[in-house]
């Protein structure tokens, strides 16, 4: 097909106009389809994060962009400017892959450079300050004399990053690019990415990675794939906070997944509605506490929806009953040095928790209540219809069907805990207070608004 | 380690020694002593002379040293271009039957008998419209089908090694592929190129067999000079020749294998 080749200055335009566009893209490697009816956005200066386990076709998507793999069917623009059949070298983009692939026989300016002389696209004389500039932006001015093997993985980053600059492209593709450093360089890192963005806001940023810690970091919108499909797209905020789907609950962030019925539902203030929920017993009974949580559409009474509630939104209260809480039993107990991780069982359903280093922590077999903000629980779909494929990520067991627990709002649940005293213990304020860092896990978000102030009330009670 | 105790490894080092000491340090100390040797009736030589090595460089034989020289040379260099040219080929080829196709012609010269290439090329060239029978040329297209077989093996290894991340990064970096082959591919193969060309130079050195078909007087390869004086029954210049022969091919060798590359310390 007679490309946009044809006009020269078309060609490598430089910062300012960026942004990808795939349109309905597919890819398939002899009939296996690995990415599936792709289509996204990223507007020009806007990071978009691929986010999905291996295999989900987000490395493909990127590749697409590049052009290192041709699309089936489908639509690839860069700029305004369909490149779905332009060679990789006619594209102007910046790569970084996740082992670099810095040239072994080149020194380090050299590898900088190796654009700007191969494009000839600036005047020789201009090659040295362009490199000097790359390689200032990323920090690695006093090592442009050296060859890569005598750099470290994340100087060798480092230089990665500056040679994919040095040409100056519009759309800047990073493939896992920090997965080959270890936890605390990594960290460093995404702060440095992060500051070169800033430096950079006209350049658009599709960056491939599993690791949400990364996508929350970076991204201004996430797109959460799995199987070669997009599951979905938003804000970083916006799938963290509303997932839509248990598979975004499940891998942005930490989530516990639990199959309820929807009681009742009605419209909040804020367009959104509160759902009274029970959650689904493994029996399928009716025994489950009547909780309260948020959802972003309407739901009919008898619904079966999923409960996705984030381990650190969980107190944790002892015998005492709680608004908005359900009994289970500890199953296991963590301590992490600066926080406790609790497992529970409630129903049948695994239930993770995750609290501030609690000073008398419970006991494996004990009885507790898990209390939470209506605010902080999100109701979404249920995937499938009653039995949702399992999901890797999410504590949750999958939600049976519950035939019997679709009556709505049983005045006591017929629970074998003790009666509710609503009165009893307070809600704890959830939105204040300081962060709770987890230097065990760095697989987790720590979010500055979502730690839990204190730990339970009913704590300190038993202290 | 592979062996533990002292007492295996003392076993597994006299072992060894037995076998190079018989196939290695045997016929090659032989060969330097016969170099030397007026007579040789018992153990040992009775009584040694240069007159070997000076008639070595004083007669003909010598004008061998040059023709195999210049063959190995040419035959190695054209080798070099061809095996690299069709390992790259053989990369880029998606199509299995045309990568079989490519490997199993460039397999071919090893598969049969060296004998078989030159008479091939006899056959090929002795009438007809290309006329190449006792000419010079036929003898280092000989010496290039045989051992542009061995460039081939040695470079089509390399490429397959070769991180294809490396292709990609050029490319992405705005570098046409010829671009990306000049400053990127090869140079990331020197290692093999460079040791690809000194295999392929030895070994046409020492090749008898298909030049023994092809060759003409006025175009005598050293093998097939040492050959016909050990026919002759002059077995001790034979032996100098040859000596000399070694001595050259070792520092050619030892030349091209100085010419490190940076990609050799990745």
């Amino acid at each position: 097909m007679a490309a946009t080749d044809a006009d020269p200055t078309a060609r490598r335009t430089g910062r300012g106009s960026g942004g990808i566009r795939f349109d309905d893209v597919t890819v398939a490697y002899n009939g296996n389809v690995v990415l599936d009816s792709f289509t996204l956005d990223v507007a020009p200066g806007e990071v978009v994060a691929l986010l999905g386990p291996s295999g989900s076709g987000k490395t493909t998507a990127l590749r697409a962009v590049a052009g290192f793999v041709r699309p089936a069917s489908g639509r690839v623009h860069v700029g305004g400017r369909d490149v779905t059949d332009l060679p990789p070298y006619k594209r102007g983009l910046g790569m970084v892959v996740q082992q670099y692939a810095l040239f072994p026989h080149m020194r380090v300016e050299q590898n900088v450079a190796f654009g700007l002389k191969a494009q000839k696209i600036v005047a020789k004389s201009e090659i040295p300050a362009r490199v000097a500039e790359a390689l200032r932006m990323t920090g690695m001015a006093q090592y442009a004399k050296r060859y890569p093997r005598e750099l470290s993985g994340g100087q060798q980053q480092r230089v990665a990053i500056a040679r994919a600059l040095a040409i100056q492209p519009s759309v800047l593709l990073l493939d896992e690019p920090l997965s080959a450093l270890d936890a605390q360089l990594r960290s460093g890192m995404l702060a440095e990415l992060a500051r070169l963005h800033r430096e950079l806001p006209d350049v658009s940023i599709l960056y491939v990675t599993h690791d949400q810690i990364e996508a929350l970091t970076l991204a201004d919108r996430i797109a959460v794939m799995n199987e070669a499909r997009l599951v979905e797209v938003g804000t970083a905020r916006d799938l963290y906070k509303r997932p839509g789907t248990e598979f975004a609950a499940g891998f942005v962030g930490n989530s516990n997944l639990l199959p309820v019925t929807v009681a009742e539902c009605v419209a909040h203030g804020d367009g959104s509605f509160r759902a009274t929920v029970r959650i689904a017993t493994e029996s399928g009974a009716t025994t489950g506490e009547l909780v309260t949580a948020t959802c972003t559409e309407n739901a009919a009474a008898g619904e079966t929806r999923t409960l996705c509630l984030r381990p650190h939104f969980l107190g944790l209260a002892a015998a005492e009953h709680h608004d908005n809480a359900f009994s289970g039993t500890v199953t296991e107990v963590q301590w992490r040095g600066s926080a406790h991780r609790i497992f529970a069982d409630v129903h049948g359903h695994e239930v993770r928790l995750d609290t501030n280093e609690l000073r008398n922590p419970p006991a494996i077999g004990d009885e507790v209540w898990l209390h939470f903000s209506a605010e902080d629980a999100v109701l979404i779909p249920a995937s499938g219809t009653g039995s949702p494929s399992p999901d890797p990520v999410s504590a949750a067991e999958p939600a049976p069907a519950n035939p019997a627990s679709t009556e709505p709002a049983p005045a006591k649940p017929a629970s074998t805990k003790p009666a509710p005293a609503k009165d009893a213990v307070p809600i704890p304020a959830t939105a204040t207070g300081s962060p709770s860092p987890d230097p065990v896990s760095a697989a987790e978000p720590a979010l500055a608004e979502t730690a839990p102030a204190e730990p339970a009330p009913a704590e300190d009670a038993a202290r | 380690m592979l062996l533990y105790t002292r007492r295996a490894q003392r076993i597994a080092w006299a072992v060894f020694a037995f076998f190079f000491l018989l196939l290695f340090a045997l016929p090659f100390g032989v060969l330097v002593l016969a170099a030397f040797t007026k007579q040789w009736n018992g153990a040992f030589p009775s009584s040694y002379t240069f007159s070997n090595v000076t008639a070595a460089f004083h007669t003909d034989p010598l004008d061998g040293l040059e023709t195999s020289l210049i063959t190995a040379l040419l035959s190695s260099l054209i080798a070099l271009v061809l095996g690299t040219w069709a390992a790259l080929a053989l990369d880029a080829v998606r199509n299995r039957v045309g990568k079989t196709l490519i490997q199993t012609v460039f397999m071919l010269p090893i598969a049969v008998p060296s004998v078989v290439v030159g008479l091939a090329l006899l056959v090929a060239f002795s009438q007809g419209p290309v006329l190449l029978n006792g000419t010079n040329t036929i003898v280092v297209m000989a010496h290039s089908i045989l051992v542009t077989a061995y460039a081939f093996q040695q470079v089509s290894a390399a490429v397959t090694r070769l991180d294809p991340a490396y292709e990609q990064a050029a490319a992405s970096l705005g570098a046409r592929p010829y671009y990306t082959l000049l400053r990127v591919k090869l140079p990331l193969l020197l290692p093999a190129l460079t040791g690809s060309l000194a295999l392929c130079f030895a070994l046409s050195m020492g090749e008898l067999g298909a030049t023994a078909m092809v060759y003409s007087a006025n175009w005598t390869t050293l093998p097939l000079r040492i050959y016909a004086l050990d026919d002759r029954g002059h077995q001790f210049v034979a032996a100098a020749v040859t000596a000399v022969m070694m001595t050259i091919t070792l520092a050619v060798l030892l030349v091209v294998s100085r010419i490190r590359t940076r990609a050799n310390y990745r």
